[in-house]
């Protein structure tokens, strides 16, 4: 279900936590499946459930609970742009809307060649440096102005 | 102890109590939604908010714990301001649907919202919906009056021992379901019907089947497993609509299984037998009472006449009332016959005479949360005791630590300290390895008796673990499933087993299989003590010539359903007392004498501790049936035989069990003259581990439509070791022929690691299955 | 990033994070100290309490108090959790303090770790900026490498282990009980308290949870002592503070001050307001905190008291600044979205009313708004707060009540003339916000 590479890596992560708390481990095992597979389908949550030894809707109230896992199918990249307060004083409503535009996409939507979705974000922690957003969820990128992001959509689409 | 003051009532409570138990024990009532009893606290739906002396805002009654000279109020100004913010809350997303709701009249959310609810909605924005889930044939939802008070959620986690459903997503997007497409399986899974205190989770079965308010509610006890739960059974228009758990703490608590809850649903079917029936000329005719009756009873007297009575016997089920069983052997033994039994499954009688009293629990029900070790000695516990394994699983989260021996193992929900797996053959030798490690371990002296056998086994690592455990207890236990007793060697294993309990200066206690697995004793149901005479097993070994049969499915309630089939197709006479027309016994049987089930008929159960609970009718009999005391009673005196002029069902009880009604414990007794054990054979052929699954265990429990429904009533695999399938060359999903020396059946194999080497689990109690013969003993298995 | 103080002092961005670096500037000194002298764990709670460092996390509350609670004797494992989720709105220092000066957390937890009698302790690290987590593996590694982590630190008797955990996106789980849930794999559901962590904490064990820049202040105060901490700010509101100022700044970024410090010199050292507006609004600290006119912020000085006595809360320090192109009812409608999104769904207040709110604010900045919209914002706020497991239903309610209180107008000028007071022109030339 999982490459060995993965599993190797949930395996590190179980090792953090006390002995009998493998069930710890559970959003980074989500979040290593996600990273293998591009999204969490049920059956990588009974896998993890399985893996874990944990009942599979423990580990499917975690996967929906916390918003960067995906439930659903999403492009090669996930952009997520924080439109929340501090930012958008600072013109993440604004960064966002030129993606959508330039996208052709709203927000949850993704592009028909299954390149880009498009999401909004919440507070990143990252507000000095708005607009923010993220790429895949693990690539910040600040400062979003219009010129940056023409450059971020190009080299995203290589 | 801690002083609390509520409401201006002085009170003293105990050290760690919370306001809202202080506030129960004064009859102050708090509102409540999330708080139950029974679980653990959540304290999420805010709605018990009450006002606390110096503390800055309300606080919740069901998670603030008493301090020393607290005061509280529980509905002052500013507790009932807090309450009815709340209810206004919980009503914004709720829809007004009382009127065509199934909880209507018994819904906390309708009853408080009278007291704490505006007249009229502030919220004029969109209500939310939330879709509905599928959790199986038991339990209907309706999600969108879901208040999120996680009680059912934390039900399945804390008391059925198996997270079935989740809060998943947040906010305000919350929703209680089951893992996507997984559906509740738990047999527990009904009382989150009785949990959920809105409309969300109601029972499937009785949907729109009447409102509550239109209902009467009476008294029953459930005849189905050996606890005896506590029921309200609700009737409108002499139908039984629900049965509901009626609370009794030293029973069944506030809970129900499903078999206890769901199982009224084969009340009413198609095949309830409503006329007396005979058999004239190879047909079947419905007759009245009379003629039947005087058919009974001139073939009774002429087969008496012509071979003797010991030519006459009579089985009974186990879920027959005390009353019942009492009549039916009076009866028997009226005519000078021994032969009449109640143990059908049982196939070692020989302690039979040896018996100093009925095998019980050996303690009450009760004492389980205060046990500190415990050994089950074969059983497929969680399943056949649901309630009693429910109360262990409580246990072990206080330190019980559980052991046990077994040919198969299911997962029972909770964490067994040691799992002993064996083949049937092979399970008194490992009793044995048990007791001789207690015996190495330096406990008291070993009687004589289990000398040789201990001699000739060897400690190994698994029976001193258990060994280990039982010695390092204060209140031990060790416990007979019914497995065990219905075991080729159930003797020896009992032996084994109370002196195991003995050793490790534990009690030694009997779960007991039905109903009235303790009463059929007392009743006198047995093949000795007054007359003696052919035990169930001897009954069909050696054919008579007439058997009368209550309340006895034969192809599923008895041992051998082959041996059976034949005994009773050479029988001159079979007379049935039943429920139900069972189709398959319309080729053997002469008689069908239409007789009431427990909704329809009082009487007793005396359940496994020894605790006698009646009951009484709770609606008219259906057609012309009767209640089987009465049919037995009218019998014995129609055979012209004495003392069968009671008057009443209370009257046969007193004279069972004389006038206080209950049993006296000296009546009670696991202890039996033992004979020297001897080391037993081991098989080397694959021997067949047969288990009666919890919704085929009676007639009326397999014809409840819904429960038959259920993953449990799935129809049996032959589950068989990932090993062992090897060896066969097998793989699971391959069709198979089991062949046993009676017959065949024809299944599908499933891989099974719960199941001992060279052993074949496949259940009985089933139509696929019957053909095999005997619970027990060697089989093949072919791939076709 | 600017500093005036201890915890971003002399550091270079990017490239003086590692330990070698952090070992130039001092690191490791005050826990080198504490083993060498074998330093009493009395002693170092001591210390804390008289530095005056109450916790950076939000609530204020003074770290060696909190410290003295946990029952060192208890037998068994007790645990020490970082409080790294930094996901209020506005707040962005602790990805700084992570960045660039991981090992100052290190050195603070272990040496908490000793003060608690600790074996464990996980640093919960929010899920968006995941850079830093791979950042604090590779510190964590070399401390572990470098023998300060792990079984007898620097050849003494104690032991001390730590793990980073990652969060994924839920802005609950800086509540600290709602973190400890996530830590053990859970959703993050916040706890009812009592019993509080000190006596149920991760896994059911005593544990203390404290915030990055708080562990981050602790060597100071061992290295220098608690009364030089204390000095570089003020009576009761000891030490040096980021504040992490965004919005309509010139200069968005953390400043480290003196507590005390005037909110007119953060404001200039932040480069003033953009484009030479005027100031109309300041969130003080942190998206929870209540919105206070610019008027009475100009008057105030950056610290606990300062704050708190103006009606607001110095909370996180996040510094929100608006000026007068900011639409108060939109600026609102944004932080209500995001508490209605951000509530984990227990408690009904909370979960219902959030929503309440949000759509409701919706509505008037849709020009649907009704005559008692107000007062129902209020009733609705008053039923949540203080009724609700977690502070989050407060923290969704004190927006709500401070911008209808303070800009009452502009709510009212929304309701009845179904537009902004704010025109949508110098709306967007203040943030870029398109105005459907
Ligand atoms: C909704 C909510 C969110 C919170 N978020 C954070 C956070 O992101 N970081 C943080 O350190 N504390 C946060 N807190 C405060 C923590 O619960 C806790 O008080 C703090 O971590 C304690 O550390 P301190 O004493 O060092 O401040 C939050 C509290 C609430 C109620
Ligand atoms: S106040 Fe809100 S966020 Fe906090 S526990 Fe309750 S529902 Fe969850
Ligand atoms: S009953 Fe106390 S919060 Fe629900």
């Amino acid at each position: 279900m999982l490459s060995p590479e993965s599993l190797k890596k949930i395996d590190q992560e179980i090792a953090k936590y006390p002995a009998d708390q493998k069930q710890s481990a559970s959003m980074s095992a989500l979040r290593i499946a996600q990273q293998e597979k591009g999204w969490l389908a049920n059956e990588t949550i009974e896998f993890v459930a399985k893996y874990l030894g944990m009942p599979p809707v423990a580990v499917y109230e975690v996967a929906s609970f916390y918003n960067m896992y995906d439930l659903a199918p999403v492009g090669a990249r996930k952009i997520t742009v924080c439109t929340n307060l501090p930012c958008a004083l600072s013109g993440g409503v604004h960064a966002a809307e030129y993606i959508k535009k330039k996208l052709g996409i709203d927000f949850n939507e993704t592009t028909a060649d299954g390149k880009f979705t498009l999401k909004e974000g919440e507070c990143m922690g990252a507000c000095g440096d708005a607009p923010v957003l993220l790429v895949n969820n693990h690539q910040m990128c600040s400062w979003m102005t219009e010129e940056k992001i023409d450059q971020l959509l190009a080299d995203l689409q290589k | 102890m801690l002083e609390i003051e509520i409401d201006g009532k002085q009170l003293q409570v105990s050290d760690g109590s919370t306001v809202m138990e202080a506030a129960a024990t004064v009859g102050a009532y708090v509102p409540h939604f999330c708080y139950h009893k029974k679980l653990s606290i959540a304290a999420n739906c805010r709605m018990c908010l009450v006002q606390v002396e110096k503390a800055p805002k309300p606080l919740p009654a069901c998670a603030t714990p008493v301090t020393n000279g607290m005061k509280v109020w529980t509905h002052s100004e500013q507790a009932v301001k807090a309450q009815k913010g709340v209810m206004e809350f919980l009503l914004i997303n709720h829809p007004l649907d009382c009127p065509v709701c199934d909880q209507g009249g018994e819904c906390q959310l309708q009853d408080l919202s009278v007291g704490y609810g505006g007249a009229q909605s502030r919220y004029e924005e969109e209500k939310r919906v939330v879709g509905n889930k599928n959790l199986g044939p038991l339990v209907s939802t309706d999600m969108t009056r879901c208040i999120n008070c996680t009680r059912c959620v934390r039900f399945t986690t804390e008391i059925a021992g198996l997270m079935e459903l989740g809060q998943a997503f947040r906010g305000e997007h919350a929703e209680i379901m089951p893992f996507v497409e997984k559906t509740v399986d738990s047999e527990l899974s009904g009382n989150i019907i009785d949990l959920c205190p809105v409309g969300a989770l109601t029972s499937k079965p009785f949907r729109f089947a009447a409102r509550a308010w239109e209902m009467s509610r009476r008294k029953s006890i459930s005849p189905h497993d050996s606890l005896g739960s506590n029921l309200i059974v609700q009737v409108k228009h002499d139908v039984v609509k629900r049965v509901l758990p009626l609370e009794n703490e030293a029973v069944n608590e506030c809970w129900l299984s499903d078999k206890d809850r769901f199982s009224y649903e084969g009340l009413n079917g198609e095949d309830r037998l409503k006329r007396p029936m005979v058999k004239q000329g190879g047909a079947w005719i419905e007759t009245d009472w009379q003629t039947a009756m005087d058919y009974v009873v001139r073939g009774l007297k002429g087969i008496r006449a012509d071979h003797g009575p010991e030519s006459i016997g009579a089985l009974g089920s186990p879920h027959s009332t005390l009353e019942e069983l009492f009549l039916l052997q009076s009866v028997v033994r009226g005519l000078g016959s021994g032969n009449v039994d109640f143990r059908l499954r049982q196939s070692d009688f020989s302690a039979d005479g040896r018996m100093k009293g009925a095998p019980w629990l050996g303690m009450s029900v009760s004492e389980i949360a205060g046990l500190d070790r415990l050994l089950i000695v074969g059983s497929f516990f969680r399943k056949d005791h649901p309630l009693v394994a429910q109360r262990v699983r409580q246990a072990v989260k206080k330190g019980l630590k559980v052991s046990a021996i077994n040919p198969a193992f299911d997962d029972w929900q909770f964490a067994l300290q040691n799992q002993l797996c064996v083949s049937p053959s092979e399970m008194s030798a490992a009793l044995a390895k048990v007791l001789k490690a207690l015996v190495e371990q330096g406990s008291a002296a070993l009687s004589p008796e289990f000398q040789a056998l201990v001699d000739s086994v060897q400690v190994d690592e698994q029976a001193l673990a258990i060994a280990r455990s039982l010695g390092s207890g204060r209140r031990v236990a060790v416990w007979m499933g019914n497995y065990a007793v219905q075991h080729q060697d159930g003797v020896a294993l009992h032996a084994l087993a109370s002196e195991i309990a003995r050793l490790s200066g534990g009690r030694f206690g009997v779960l007991g299989e039905a109903a009235n697995s303790v009463g059929g004793y007392l009743a006198g149901a047995v093949p000795f003590g007054a007359v003696s005479g052919k035990n169930a097993s001897e009954m069909l070994s050696t054919p008579l010539k007439a058997y009368v049969l209550l309340g006895i499915e034969p192809e599923f309630d008895l041992r051998d359903a082959v041996a059976a089939r034949k005994a009773f197709g050479a029988a001159e006479m079979v007379v049935m007392l039943s429920a139900f027309k069972f189709e398959e016994a319309l080729g053997y049987a002469d008689v069908m004498l239409p007789v009431s089930p427990f909704t329809e008929t009082g009487g007793a159960f005396v359940n496994c501790e020894g605790r006698t609970q009646s009951f009484h009718p709770v609606v008219k009999n259906t057609g012309d049936s009767r209640p089987a005391w009465k049919v037995l009673r009218v019998l014995g005196e129609a055979l012209g035989l004495g003392n069968f002029d009671y008057e009443s069902v209370d009257a046969v009880r007193a004279q069972i069990l004389g006038a206080s009604g209950s049993v006296d414990p000296f009546r009670l007794s696991n202890d039996i003259d033992i004979e020297p054990l001897n080391p037993a054979g081991v098989s080397q052929g694959l021997q067949r581990v047969a288990d009666i699954p919890i919704h085929f265990a009676d007639p009326l429990v397999r014809r409840s439509a819904p429960l038959q429904a259920t993953k449990d009533s799935e129809a049996p695999f032959a589950r068989i070791s990932p090993a062992t399938l090897k060896t066969l060359g097998l793989n699971a999903g391959d069709k198979v022929v089991v062949r046993s020396v009676s017959g065949s059946a024809t299944v599908v194999v499933s891989e099974d690691e719960g199941v001992a080497a060279g052993c074949v689990r496949l259940a009985a109690a089933h139509s696929s299955t019957w053909a095999l013969g005997s619970l027990n003993g060697e089989v093949s298995v072919e791939r076709i | 990033m600017s500093s005036q103080g201890i915890i971003l002092a002399d550091l270079d961005g990017d490239r003086t994070w590692r330990l070698a670096d952090y070992v130039k500037r001092g690191g490791y000194e005050a826990l080198k100290k504490i083993i060498a002298e074998k330093i009493p764990a009395d002693e170092i709670i001591g210390e804390v309490k008289k530095s005056g460092l109450r916790g950076r996390g939000g609530a204020g509350f003074p770290t060696g108090l909190k410290w003295s609670f946990m029952p060192r004797a208890f037998p068994g494992a007790k645990y020490l959790a970082c409080n790294s989720d930094e996901g209020e709105p506005g707040t962005f220092k602790d990805r700084d303090i992570l960045r660039y000066n991981p090992h100052t957390v290190i050195e603070g937890m272990i040496i908490a770790g000793y003060a608690m009698g600790c074996e464990r302790g996980y640093n919960y690290i929010h899920g968006e900026i995941f850079e830093v987590y791979d950042r604090f593996e590779e510190a964590l590694a070399e401390a572990r490498e470098a023998g300060l982590l792990g079984r007898n630190i620097l050849g003494s008797d104690f032991s001390f282990d730590l793990f980073a955990h990652h969060g994924y996106g839920a802005y609950i789980c800086g509540e600290e009980t709602a973190l400890l849930e996530s830590i053990e794999g859970k959703k993050g559901q916040p706890r009812f308290k009592p019993p509080f962590p000190a006596s149920f904490g991760l896994y059911g064990k005593p544990t203390t949870i404290n915030n990055t820049e708080t562990f981050a202040s602790i060597p100071y105060i061992i290295r220098e002592g608690g009364d030089a901490f204390l000095a570089l700010g003020k009576p009761n509101n000891g030490g040096t503070k980021l504040f992490s100022v965004s919005g309509h700044v010139n200069k968005p970024g953390n400043y480290e001050i003196p507590l005390g410090t005037p909110f007119s010199v953060l404001l200039e050292m932040a480069g003033g307001i953009r484009g030479g507006r005027k100031l109309k609004a300041v969130i003080p600290g942190g998206s929870s905190a209540p919105v206070l006119p610019g008027a009475v912020m100009m008057d105030c000085t950056m610290d606990y008291d300062s704050i708190s006595k103006a009606g607001s809360m110095l909370g996180s320090g996040a510094v929100i600044v608006m000026d007068e192109s900011t639409c108060m009812v939109k600026a609102l409608e944004r932080l209500s979205y995001f508490y209605f999104e951000e509530s984990c769904g227990q408690c009904t207040p909370c979960r219902e009313g959030t929503g309440w709110l949000y759509r409701v604010v919706h509505r008037i900045e849709n020009g649907l708004g009704r005559p008692d919209d107000l007062d129902l914002l209020n009733s609705v706020t008053a039923n949540i707060m203080g009724r609700t497991i977690c502070a989050l239903g407060d923290a969704a309610s004190m927006p709500v009540q401070s911008f209808v209180k303070h800009f009452g107008d502009e709510f009212a000028f929304h309701i009845e003339h179904k537009k902004c007071l704010v025109p949508p022109q110098v709306q967007y030339e203040g943030s870029k916000i398109y105005v459907a």
